[in-house]
């Protein structure tokens, strides 16, 4: 209920005052594919869904900011937020005089990020949501088996200061969609899931954690290198931490009662 | 039974069921050292010294076991892995192989790992010298811009690896992430002259070895273990040159050799020396008088020698295209007194022909034969000297002694074979490099050393101070073998 509220009363207060806040969309045509991690031969059904273009910028989480105190540096609880969040900034409604407004959002908890999604009457993508779209190349919607795809994703991992780059300045996909790799890491709603479900492991070893020879058993393509590491991301974060390298997107259900899904 | 008796007594029973369960028949003495080691109160706090390779930290000497506190941070930076050659490495604490920690039977380590806000990648680290769940992988997996904190005690002496294990953990071995830490007995390791730590590691390149500019992981050559570069502590030339490890003639030298892989074995190797002890395996088994010691991927090895004489000792993975074709390779140089009853140098080189033909000269006894002879006339020296110039000397020097202007320097009227027959004949036995003048013009040339005996040099000398207008010297092969000596 209170999230309903809640949610009602960010969506007045966007529709009112910040429609050019309103980043841009394009369709996902929802699919059946496997992704990395999950029980032998499991299958993942994606919906059809909206996704934002590019991730969220400096200037459009600046906005945010002001119009939402809570989520101010100085403000924010510290159970939704690591001592790092924003910490580059120069204070706490601006930024700092290396950033650029159009580079995307980074250093922004979990909590931040869901909250501001939900503001904008969207929510951040599944980590199956976001693998879809992310396995696209320039032109297929399922580019992993291609070698070229795996090199540029490994090269992006090692090179360095790219949060500093702006939104918009790696490849559009299949799908319409930039900067999924290449630029940050970004958050998924469930981005724990993999890690805490115990799913993706055997029933005889409890202990899922991605180490060692462990993290291979529950991979169902061991090749698949690039998405390894971002699922090694994915399970080394908490909700509350911020990091240099990870900001966020958001998507947004086909249907029009988003609530229902949250 | 006493050991028995004591065992059960101690609380340890329940931590170390399992030990027992497997080790109580032959009752082991590590199932005993390790209970020992477990009890081992600590005394006081202190703060880890950490050095870069090929550097250790001091001696633990007879420190009680201490709480040991750790800081290592972990930085991916852009190195030079050869001349021209960049690598993104992924370190701990910002060389490859990571920082050296020195520590002792029963301290307590306070293990704090950062990861550094700029890197992109979550990290942790797996201690061969842990005993629990992933050597502590599992306690340190660590966000970049955030740190974990866990601690263990060590239980095993021993030399053992670190290194990262976060998935995929070929990648992070491969880009470097590895390193040693030494626990060291209780009363240390004996006292030694000098330390130093070398790792060697594997690594994958998409362009060949050699090829400049930042060259990125290449996934698909580590599978295939097809290593571009194969080097100690991380690059193609940190232990040669300048960089090269160094001893005084006299001393004991331990090394400490680890091996990050990811995938090749070491076949380690210091050419002209034989460790006089091998703790096999980084273990307590010690092994005496070996030439190679084999080091396996995640493994580490301690090796001690006694340097008797100067020079430069050269460290390889015997393994030997990897040493001159990879980069396994670095230098030990030794400064100080020859000792020439241990290595003599060259002594004396001769001609050896298998087909019938004698040994034109023989070790220490050619000039006495040469002088029991019955010595030459001048004319018959200049005639066998006279033949010897046709086959050896005319192709450079010339029939007419002339030389070839600019290049090679002429014999007849030479002021400068005039000057010094002492010199001449040290040209002829050893060779001349650089620059010379010669009759008031400049010669920058090479000549190799001759490979003639004593009597032969003195012949062919004479012939040459003989002709061509020169001031007739007569060389004596008691000359040639003065100055062979001399040498």
């Amino acid at each position: 209920m209170r999230t309903v509220l809640r949610l009602t009363y960010c969506l007045a207060l966007f529709w009112t005052t910040n429609a050019i806040c309103q980043s841009k969309m394009v369709a996902i045509q929802g699919d059946t594919y496997i992704p990395l991690y999950g029980r032998d031969s499991l299958q993942v059904t994606i919906s059809d869904f909206d996704m934002d273009i590019y991730p969220v910028t400096n200037k459009e989480y600046l906005q945010f900011v002001k119009d939402h105190p809570k989520w101010r540096r100085s403000a924010v609880l510290k159970l939704f937020a690591d001592k790092n969040y924003l910490s580059q900034w120069g204070s706490d409604t601006a930024l700092n005089n290396n950033q650029s407004l159009n580079a995307a959002a980074t250093n922004v908890s979990w909590f931040a990020a869901k909250d501001y999604c939900e503001c904008q009457g969207k929510r951040l993508p599944t980590i199956d949501e976001w693998e879809y779209v992310a396995m696209a190349n320039e032109k297929l919607p399922d580019a992993r088996t291609l070698k070229t795809y795996n090199e540029y994703i490994l090269s992006w991992y090692e090179k360095p200061k790219t949060f500093n780059n702006e939104i918009g300045s790696t490849f559009k996909n299949y799908w319409g969609v930039y900067d999924l790799h290449g630029l940050v890491w970004e958050w998924t709603l469930d981005f724990n899931s993999v890690l805490v479900s115990g799913e993706s492991r055997k029933d005889v070893d409890k202990d899922s954690n991605l180490f060692c020879g462990s993290a291979a058993i529950g991979a169902t393509d061991l090749m698949n290198y690039a998405a390894f590491m971002r699922y090694a991301i994915r399970g080394s974060v908490k909700a509350r931490y911020a990091m240099k390298n990870l900001g966020f997107r958001c998507v947004k259900d086909k249907k029009r009662s988003t609530d229902e899904n949250l | 039974m006493k050991n028995l008796k004591t065992v059960f007594n101690g609380m340890c029973l329940v931590l170390f069921a399992s030990l027992l369960v497997t080790s109580c028949a032959d009752s082991s003495s590590n199932t005993k050292s390790a209970i020992a080691a477990a009890d081992i109160t600590i005394k006081g706090t202190m703060k880890a010294e950490l050095t870069a390779p090929p550097y250790v930290p001091a001696p633990v000497g007879d420190r009680p076991a201490k709480k040991l506190i750790v800081d290592m941070e972990i930085i991916e930076e852009v190195g030079e892995m050869a001349d021209g050659v960049q690598y993104v490495y992924w370190t701990f604490g910002g060389s490859v192989p990571g920082s050296f920690i020195r520590t002792r039977v029963g301290d307590e380590v306070e293990f704090t790992l950062s990861n550094h806000p700029d890197n992109k990648l979550p990290h942790n680290i797996d201690l061969h010298a842990v005993t629990g769940p992933g050597g502590g992988a599992t306690s340190s997996f660590v966000a970049p811009g955030h740190e974990k904190t866990f601690s263990f005690k060590t239980l095993n002496p021993g030399l053992f690896v670190y290194h990262c294990a976060t998935a995929p953990v070929g990648m992070h071995i491969a880009n470097g992430m590895y390193g040693l830490i030494l626990v060291e007995p209780e009363g240390g390791l004996p006292k030694i002259d000098k330390e130093y730590y070398i790792m060697q590691g594997d690594f994958y390149t998409k362009g060949e070895y050699g090829e400049p500019g930042l060259q990125p992981f290449n996934m698909k050559k580590a599978v295939d273990e097809d290593a571009d570069y194969v080097v100690f502590n991380g690059k193609v030339g940190a232990l040669t040159g300048d960089n090269a490890i160094t001893a005084n003639v006299g001393e004991t030298v331990r090394l400490y050799v680890g091996n990050g892989g990811p995938n090749l074995t070491s076949s380690f190797h210091v050419i002209g020396e034989i460790f006089d002890n091998v703790h096999i395996e980084g273990g307590s088994l010690i092994n005496k008088d070996v030439q190679t010691t084999l080091i396996p991927a995640g493994g580490a090895a301690i090796v001690d020698f006694k340097v008797d004489v100067p020079g430069t000792f050269i460290l390889v993975d015997h393994a030997i295209f990897r040493a001159f074709n990879k980069g396994a390779l670095g230098m030990l140089k030794v400064k100080g007194e020859n000792h020439l009853d241990i290595y003599s140098g060259v002594k004396q080189e001769g001609i050896y022909n298998p087909e019938g033909g004698t040994l034109q000269e023989m070790p220490d006894d050619g000039v006495a034969k040469a002088t029991s002879t019955a010595p030459k006339s001048l004319a018959e020296k200049i005639a066998s000297g006279k033949q010897l110039y046709t086959n050896t000397c005319f192709a450079c020097h010339q029939a007419n002694g002339k030389g070839i202007a600019n290049a090679f320097p002429p014999l007849a009227n030479s002021d400068y074979l005039n000057a010094d027959v002492n010199r001449a004949i040290d040209i002829v036995l050893n060779g001349k490099i650089g620059e010379i003048t010669v009759n008031g013009k400049k010669y920058n040339s090479v000549m190799t050393k001759q490979t003639l005996t004593n009597n032969e040099v003195a012949d062919v000398l004479t012939y040459v101070y003989n002709s061509w207008g020169n001031n007739k010297t007569n060389v004596t092969s008691s000359q040639v073998a003065q100055i062979k000596n001399g040498h």
